[in-house]
């Protein structure tokens, strides 16, 4: 087996990185070399959190000081309350432990969920991972779309979910926001197969985050069974919801918000659908260490993933394995943290009772 | 698309990779470990997949696929071993191969019951294989043709199967799979999260219960304790007797069987969604229902190991289908391989048939090729590894409950998996001891979740399309697909209920008094009951509407069967207490006994965490039960300890920790 061990090549990048950052001089007092990294992720062995953590964690291997193994650990179960309610407990300062959340967790710690027994503020981040998703109808009803929902408010749009308290939350709060008359049909397992009940006719409106959705609906679209509507957009550096630069033909949901009759893109709605499209999409994956990691043991984690971001191959190996990710390292990813654990009590609220009037889903 | 001038070409470069000696190298790899992984029931493919899924990233993508692929070939192969040997259902896809294939190992004929399982398996990928080279292209409408509706349809084929399992008396079979199907729905529902049967203060049974936990309570720790009370060998004689060539004669006397149920298998396998858990219990209910004489099954009928066999093999590559075409992981199993191609460079899709069309045919033929070796070794193997029956099953039993605790602790990694896996194993007992069907009990609990999501949301939609209008509301729910599955399964429960007093797994009955039945009846309703309930205050109308139906209907059940055993003498048939005769009734040691052993094992492991039990319970056991000196009682236990730190320390798994864990830190493994 190709076991990736480089220790000449990764020397020499790391004092490359040693001379780029300045900060980069506690980096020699740590030293990882023999150990055994584990990147613990609180969900199973399939699916895009694996995906994801199986890509960073031969690169940090290489990356981080001494060259440690890096594998994967998976702690699935209770929509991944479990799994980060057990890091909550965990007190491995020394760098040889790291978690990785994703929106699936935030989710139900924004909401509170009486399952959550875990406090982000406690853990410390050193990367987030954002993507981008893409909102689409079938042809016949692409036609009647022209920059604003106002012409297919009555019509009947039927749309596969994984649950309303998933991801799925940031699509149906929008087409609320919009409108729309959209009857979810609950209990898909993943996004995959909403795409499925789509091209099967069974449901006709449907969104697929970025990656996905440039490889399976892409295809659609060129035969015209498919019409992209809007994106999510992302955040600029200043917290506005921009175009994706993935899809920059694409409107964002903000401006057919804007341009549609009764939604706005202010208020407590739309604080609320921002909130929780930063902490499913804009912010959705991040790396963390336990709270009690020195400071020494995080910075070494940021320069390693600062030097991952900064291989000449990284965009072409995350293009291809994990899709268009803005990656966000350092302060960014402490604001992107921020940004993804924080909801106002009013938005709070407003979600909480609009999914128990609307879908009969409560939190007890 | 010109098949000809597209197809040839990419299959001839498929042949080229297929057989380039790199190729082979890395695929026999793969081959080796699926086989060595997968001979711990609960752990498989899935575990095998992760393990190498680090070392993708970066690998050169023919040797990372050739690796993959290689494991993925053996998973339904390999947990034929202890489906066969130890009647323990290695992962979903051979649950039904130990209905026969255990009784035949118990009469002594596991060599033949192996070859014959291992040569179904390697037909059954091969023609998998053949099949998948055709249909590819048209693949996709096919798959668009089965909506909501249609699979909904096959679940209920699949559960139609439980008239043919029922056993002796039809009734105890409905109880049993209702009750099966109320267990599958404990935990919160798959649409709105309405809490089931579980409260947020035991956050264990909101996940629900997982199938490596209900397989091994239901089957495995049942036939496990009955053997150790016997005190013999897993083969009754001592002996082997039909020998592995029998296996390979008895599979081309039934080759068209085992072509038929691989036909099953793929059509069943490419479709996304239905996963690998009817395939088998459909191929082995057409071989009761197709056959004519049919009194052997359930006791060892050689056809019921081909049928699921040849089935299993050929979903797997079924599963490829949608797996490569939609992106849409088929099982999970395929979702960790989909994971791999993403760490390898290569993004399954549409794009993949029609740019990469070498690649898929690559996958297509490296998975038929490692059949073959995977399953060609395992029949070379499986004459030796059948002396394992041959063994007195006291010196066996320790190692089986070590690897049951072990792989029931995978499902979650909590305590509260060896607490679930005793709570379960009992109800598996009493269902073994009081005659109650518990194949019915596990397709219940198997196909519950998929049934209540299919219900759902096919009727969630056809309520739309009728709101649409009313042609457009028949359209979608009265298919010729749907119509065809209705008809397969009215005639299935038809000829399943003529012929299930056939089915059974006991010849002789025995009754004794009617408390003790009764009893467990009324356990039984008491749970149901209390289930229906608590089904019927749940708030959310979709949560509710499932668990209530079936809970009124096992109810009802339960008061027709109740109301039988007041009516009847003592001597009917439905008072069936395997404790009063038999080979349980005369067994020398008891069954309460014989269980404490295992209770006792995870009493120490609470305290202790499970090395140190494991450690205290080996030498107590070979030392108390078995007889053997303290010097044979210490080897046997550090061979025992030593496989199991072997693979756990492969596979990177902890174990269950106990309270001294809580107040001291100590290092790997005894965490």
């Amino acid at each position: 087996m190709t076991k990736i061990n480089t220790p000449r090549v990764s020397a020499a990048i790391l004092a490359a990185s040693a001379a780029a950052f300045s900060f980069a001089a506690p980096v020699a007092a740590q030293d990882l070399a023999g150990k055994t990294v584990e990147f613990v992720i609180p969900f199973s062995e399939s699916g895009g959190s694996a995906r994801w953590a199986n890509f960073f964690a031969p690169l940090l291997a290489e990356a981080l000081p001494g060259n440690p193994t890096a594998i994967v650990g998976y702690r699935p179960g209770g929509g991944s309350t479990t799994g980060a309610n057990w890091f909550q407990e965990q007190t491995t300062a020394d760098g040889t432990l790291i978690f990785g959340t994703s929106g699936s967790t935030q989710f139900p710690y924004l909401l509170g969920d009486p399952r959550v027994r875990y406090e982000y503020r406690d853990w410390q981040p050193v990367l987030a991972s954002g993507t981008g998703g893409v909102v689409y109808l079938p042809g016949d009803l692409g036609a009647r779309f022209d920059g604003d929902m106002d012409d297919l408010q009555g019509e009947f749009f039927i749309f596969g979910s994984q649950g309303a308290t998933t991801l799925d939350l940031v699509p149906l709060l929008a087409f609320k926001m919009l409108g729309l008359q959209v009857e979810p049909v609950f209990g898909i397992e993943g996004r995959g197969d909403g795409r499925l009940m789509f091209e099967r006719g069974e449901a006709n409106i449907d969104y697929q985050t970025s990656s996905a959705y440039l490889k399976n609906v892409v295809p659609l679209v060129e035969q015209g069974l498919a019409v992209p509507v809007m994106s999510w957009g992302i955040l600029d550096d200043a917290g506005n919801v921009v175009r994706d630069p993935t899809f920059p033909d694409i409107p964002t949901f903000a401006e057919i918000c804007e341009a549609t009759a009764g939604c706005e893109t202010s208020g407590v709605a739309w604080d609320a659908w921002r909130a929780f499209f930063v902490s499913g999409f804009a912010a959705q994956k991040l790396v963390y260490l336990p709270g009690n990691a020195s400071a020494d043991v995080v910075g070494m984690y940021s320069d390693a993933f600062a030097e991952i971001l900064a291989r000449p191959d990284f965009a072409a190996l995350s293009e291809s394995q994990l899709g268009v990710y803005p990656q966000m390292i350092g302060p960014a990813a402490r604001v992107a943290h921020e940004a993804a654990i924080t909801v106002s009590d009013e938005a709070r609220e407003y979600v909480l009772s609009w999914l128990a009037e609307a879908y009969g889903v409560t939190m007890q | 698309m010109d098949i000809l001038t597209v197809a040839l070409p990419a299959l001839g470069d498929a042949f080229l990779t297929v057989i380039q000696p790199q190729h082979m190298m890395y695929m026999i790899a793969g081959v080796l470990l699926g086989l060595s992984i997968g001979v711990l029931p609960g752990l498989g493919g899935i575990a095998g997949l992760s393990l190498v899924l680090p070392f993708m990233f970066g690998m050169d993508p023919i040797s990372g696929l050739a690796l993959m692929v290689g494991l993925i070939a053996v998973i339904p192969t390999s947990d034929t071993f202890s489906s066969v040997l130890l009647g323990i259902p290695g992962s979903s896809a051979s649950q039904a191969t130990v209905l026969d294939g255990f009784p035949l190992a118990r009469k002594g004929q596991a060599a033949r019951a192996l070859s014959a399982a291992f040569v179904s398996s390697l037909y059954g990928g091969i023609l998998g294989a053949m099949v998948l080279t055709m249909i590819i292209f048209v693949a996709r409408p096919l798959i668009l043709a089965f909506g909501l509706p249609e699979m909904l349809m096959i679940t209920i084929l699949g559960m139609s199967m439980v008239a043919i399992l029922a056993g002796r008396i039809p009734l105890k079979g409905v109880v049993a799979a209702g009750l099966g199907i109320l267990v599958g729905t404990i935990g919160t529902a798959p649409a709105g999260g309405s809490l089931r049967m579980a409260t947020y203060d035991f956050p264990y049974l909101v996940d629900g219960l997982q199938l490596v936990i209900i397989g091994l309570g239901i089957y495995a720790i049942p036939e496990v304790v009955s053997l150790l009370r016997q005190d013999t060998s897993i083969s009754k004689s001592g002996q082997l007797g039909a020998g592995w060539s029998q296996g390979l004669r008895d599979w081309w006397a039934n080759r068209w069987l085992s072509t038929k149920c691989a036909g099953i298998g793929v059509i069943v396998g490419v479709i996304p969604g239905l996963g690998g858990s009817v395939v088998d219990w459909i191929a082995y209910g057409y071989a009761v229902q197709s056959t004519k004489d049919r009194d052997q099954f359930g006791q060892g009928d050689i056809r019921g190991v081909i049928a699921p066999e040849s089935s299993n093999n050929a979903k797997e590559g079924g599963g490829l289908v949608p797996t490569l075409i939609f992106g849409i992981p088929g099982s999970g199993s395929m979702a960790v391989f989909l994971g791999g191609l993403a760490l390898l460079g290569m993004s399954p899709g549409p794009a993949m048939i029609r740019q990469d069309l070498d690649i898929t045919y690559t996958i297509v033929w490296s998975l038929a090729l490692a059949n073959v070796v995977g399953a060609g070794l395992c029949v070379l193997l499986s004459g030796q590894i059948a002396r394992l029956t041959t063994i007195r099953f006291t010196l066996l039993a320790p190692f089986l409950f070590m690897m049951i605790a072990f792989a029931a602790f995978q499902s979650r990694m909590s305590f509260g998996d060896l607490i679930a896996l005793v709570f379960v194993g009992v109800i598996g007992i009493l269902l073994r001891r009081f005659d109650y069907s518990r194949p019915a009990f596990l397709i219940g609990f198997v196909l519950s979740t998929q049934a209540e999501q299919f219900v759902n949301m096919a009727t969630q939609i056809g309520a739309a399309r009728f709101r649409r209008s009313f042609e457009a509301g028949i359209d979608y729910l009265v298919s010729p697909i749907t119509v065809s599955l209705l008809i397969l399964t009215v005639l299935s429960i038809v000829i399943g209920i003529r012929q299930s007093k056939n089915i059974r797994e006991n010849i002789t009955t025995y009754t004794g008094t009617k408390r003790a039945p009764m009893l467990f009846l009324g356990a039984i309703t008491v749970y149901v009951a209390i289930a229906t309930i608590d089904a019927a205050t749940v708030t959310r109308f979709g949560d509710k509407v499932f668990p209530l139906t079936v809970g009124i209907v096992t109810l009802l059940g339960c008061l027709a069967l109740m109301a039988r055993m007041i009516l009847r003498p003592e001597t009917d048939d439905v008072f069936i207490d395997m404790e009063t005769g038999g080979d349980d009734g005369e067994a020398p040691h008891s069954l309460w006994g014989t269980l404490a052993w295992f209770f006792g094992l995870l009493v120490l492991t609470g305290l202790f965490g499970f090395i140190i039990a494991l450690a205290l319970f080996f030498v107590g056991f070979f030392r108390l039960r078995a007889g053997l000196s303290w010097a044979m009682a210490l080897v046997f236990a550090s061979v025992g300890l030593g496989f199991i730190l072997f693979f756990a320390d492969l596979l990177n798994r902890d174990f269950p920790p106990g309270l001294l864990q809580s107040y001291f830190d100590l290092p790997w493994p005894f965490t």
